[in-house]
């Protein structure tokens, strides 16, 4: 039997953060914690590396390697160039949080280094077996992280939490692909996507299989009614680990989403469309009302994460590549946004302290006007005031429900949202018109600071000038 | 002759019999794995099921992914089991609580 040697070169990127996940491991074995920044900086130098040779390996057409399995194409490079950014972004959040925790050692890096390597995967998958493996490197590497912080008891019950419901969405998922996999007799995206347009398959085989699949990835993404570890896992995982599951991951479970029921079930749209309107409807309604009632601000922040996972599906329920593109701006807004609230609370707070609860926030203008004024910015954002990016976000899904007909979608999505505004504006009116409770300088790291203000600054210029990412993410759907 | 949908009925009663596992059990969390990894082979009965009768080989391919998957899956869960009753000297799933609110 004849061996084809395949093409490497679309997975050069993988190879290369493989590589080099090996090497910062072999390397973090001889540092001691003095010169821990070495270990750093070489996570940073890989995300760097995987982002050029991202670029320099694009591709406008798909490009198909081991046999099949793995594709680079458009959106694919686009998606992992913002996971390997907010996974930067993430490691100059962190640094300080986790040093003055003693969590500052290697695993941290490797295992985010894993789980990006997992991502990157995931996005680039054209086969169920690729998409399950990108899933668990990625799910595996979460696991462990949230679990971290050894001596907490709440860390340990969030990882335990999450390991159990993370392992069930698995299960369902395979259970699904296993069914896919008897109905069409292939694992490929592209080969099954053909049999279910020339109907060869069976149709319950297909929509059992469907009902499964969906619910394993309802459960890998957070929507409702399979939402319950996504409280507790923000909650309970340290904040730098809440900060980095609720950024990247999202990106890659978009990027799940599209291949696995946009590229591979497209023939099943009006099937898995009702499905996502009940998910959707559900995420926006319960995510946003049950947010209200949390006083600690990484729960609240996990329910707003919850509406907006709804509105991210709204996108895809459209069925159109305005709605693909639309969902695709959704979830890099997200990212950036999500990455802003998280990074602030950490800036807040400092040895011993965490600064989770609404409280902490209480007169932050006085402390510090200026960062009081990157979290308006983020706030409005999440709750969609213009002109910040979350405000076209928003505008954009719902204008692709409404081109389909489904106005009814978007009104019940605008009210709720509405009501979510009262608890981000809630946290508004505690750092703007309360006084102060603790008035400890904020002090932090000078890059940390720059990166928080930058990203601050892009989340109101993306929302002054939207049209570039929304052309971009238009035209990799295309 | 065995029939394929047999080997499917099989494969539904164990994931049945998992799930139930995970969520009827309220005493320990090592019931909970367990479930995990038989959910995960009701899976594999039915890609050698369909593999066998499809005249395809990738479906076993995938079993053998799974099994390798499972056995990680197994050695991360242990782990945190081991973290969790180091911190709070219990593993009885109506213990862990802590985080409601």
């Amino acid at each position: 039997m004849a061996f084809e040697i395949p093409n490497f070169a679309p997975a050069l990127p993988e190879i290369f953060v493989f590589t080099m996940i090996c090497v910062v491991l072999i390397v973090d074995l001889f540092l001691t914690d003095k010169n821990r920044s070495i270990t750093y900086l070489l996570s940073q130098a890989t995300l760097l590396g995987a982002a050029i040779l991202s670029v320099v390996i694009q591709s406008s057409v798909p490009e198909y390697t081991f046999s099949g399995t793995f594709v680079n194409d458009g959106m694919g490079t686009v998606l992992k160039l913002f996971i390997y950014l907010s996974t930067a972004v993430v490691f100059i959040y962190s640094r300080d949080y986790l040093i003055e925790r003693g969590l500052y050692k290697g695993e941290f890096f490797v295992l985010a280094l894993f789980a990006v390597l997992g991502m990157m995967v995931m996005v680039s998958a054209n086969n169920l077996l690729t998409i399950y493996l990108g899933l668990e490197v990625l799910s595996l590497a979460m696991y462990a992280m949230v679990a971290l912080n050894r001596d907490s008891s709440i860390a340990s019950e969030a990882a335990m939490k999450y390991f159990v419901l993370g392992s069930i969405a698995s299960g369902m998922l395979l259970y699904g692909m296993s069914m896919l996999y008897g109905a069409t007799g292939s694992l490929d995206h592209t080969t099954i996507a053909s049999a279910i347009s020339e109907g060869s398959g069976d149709d319950i085989v297909l929509k059992f299989a469907l009902v499964f699949i969906v619910i394993g990835l309802a459960f890998k993404l957070g929507a409702v009614p399979f939402h319950m570890w996504v409280p507790d896992v923000y909650h309970g995982a340290p904040t730098a680990i809440t900060l980095f599951i609720s950024a990247a991951p999202k990106i890659a479970a978009f990027a799940m989403l599209m291949r696995l029921l946009v590229e591979g079930l497209g023939g099943l749209l009006e099937h898995w469309q009702d499905m996502l309107i009940i998910l959707a409807v559900l995420s926006i309604m319960i995510g946003n009302v049950i947010a209200i009632a949390q006083s600690n601000i990484k729960r609240m922040l996990a329910y707003s994460t919850i509406s907006h996972i709804g509105f991210l599906i709204l996108g895809v329920i459209a069925g159109t590549s305005d709605g693909y593109a639309a969902s695709m701006f959704y979830v890099i807004v997200y990212a950036l946004m999500s990455l802003a609230a998280f990074g602030m609370i950490m800036l807040l707070s400092r040895k011993g302290f965490e600064a989770d609860t609404l409280d902490d926030f209480k007169g932050l203008n006085q402390r510090s006007p200026w960062f009081a004024f990157m979290m308006l910015i983020t706030l409005f954002s999440m709750a969609g005031v213009p002109p910040t990016v979350g405000f076209y976000a928003k505008l954009a899904v719902l204008s692709a429900v409404v081109d389909i007909g489904l106005v009814w979608l978007a009104v019940l999505a605008v009210i709720f949202s509405v009501i979510g505004a009262f608890y981000y504006l809630r946290v508004i009116k505690y750092m703007y018109f309360d006084k102060a409770v603790d008035n400890t300088p904020i002090n932090s790291a000078y890059d940390m600071k720059v990166v928080m203000s930058a990203n601050g600054v892009i989340i109101l210029l993306l929302g002054i000038y939207p049209t570039g990412l929304i052309a971009l993410c238009t035209s990799v759907l295309a | 002759m065995i029939e394929l949908s047999d080997f499917l009925i099989l494969g539904a009663i164990l994931f049945c019999i998992s799930l139930a596992g995970i969520f009827l059990n309220r005493k320990n969390i090592i019931i909970i794995l367990m479930s995990i990894e038989l959910m995960l082979l009701a899976v594999n009965m039915n890609f050698v099921a369909f593999s066998h009768y499809l005249g395809n080989v990738d479906g076993q391919i995938f079993v053998f992914f799974i099994l390798t998957v499972a056995a990680a899956e197994a050695a991360i869960g242990l782990a945190i089991l081991i973290l969790l009753f180091r911190t709070k000297r219990t593993i009885n799933v109506d213990r862990l609580d802590s985080l409601k609110h």
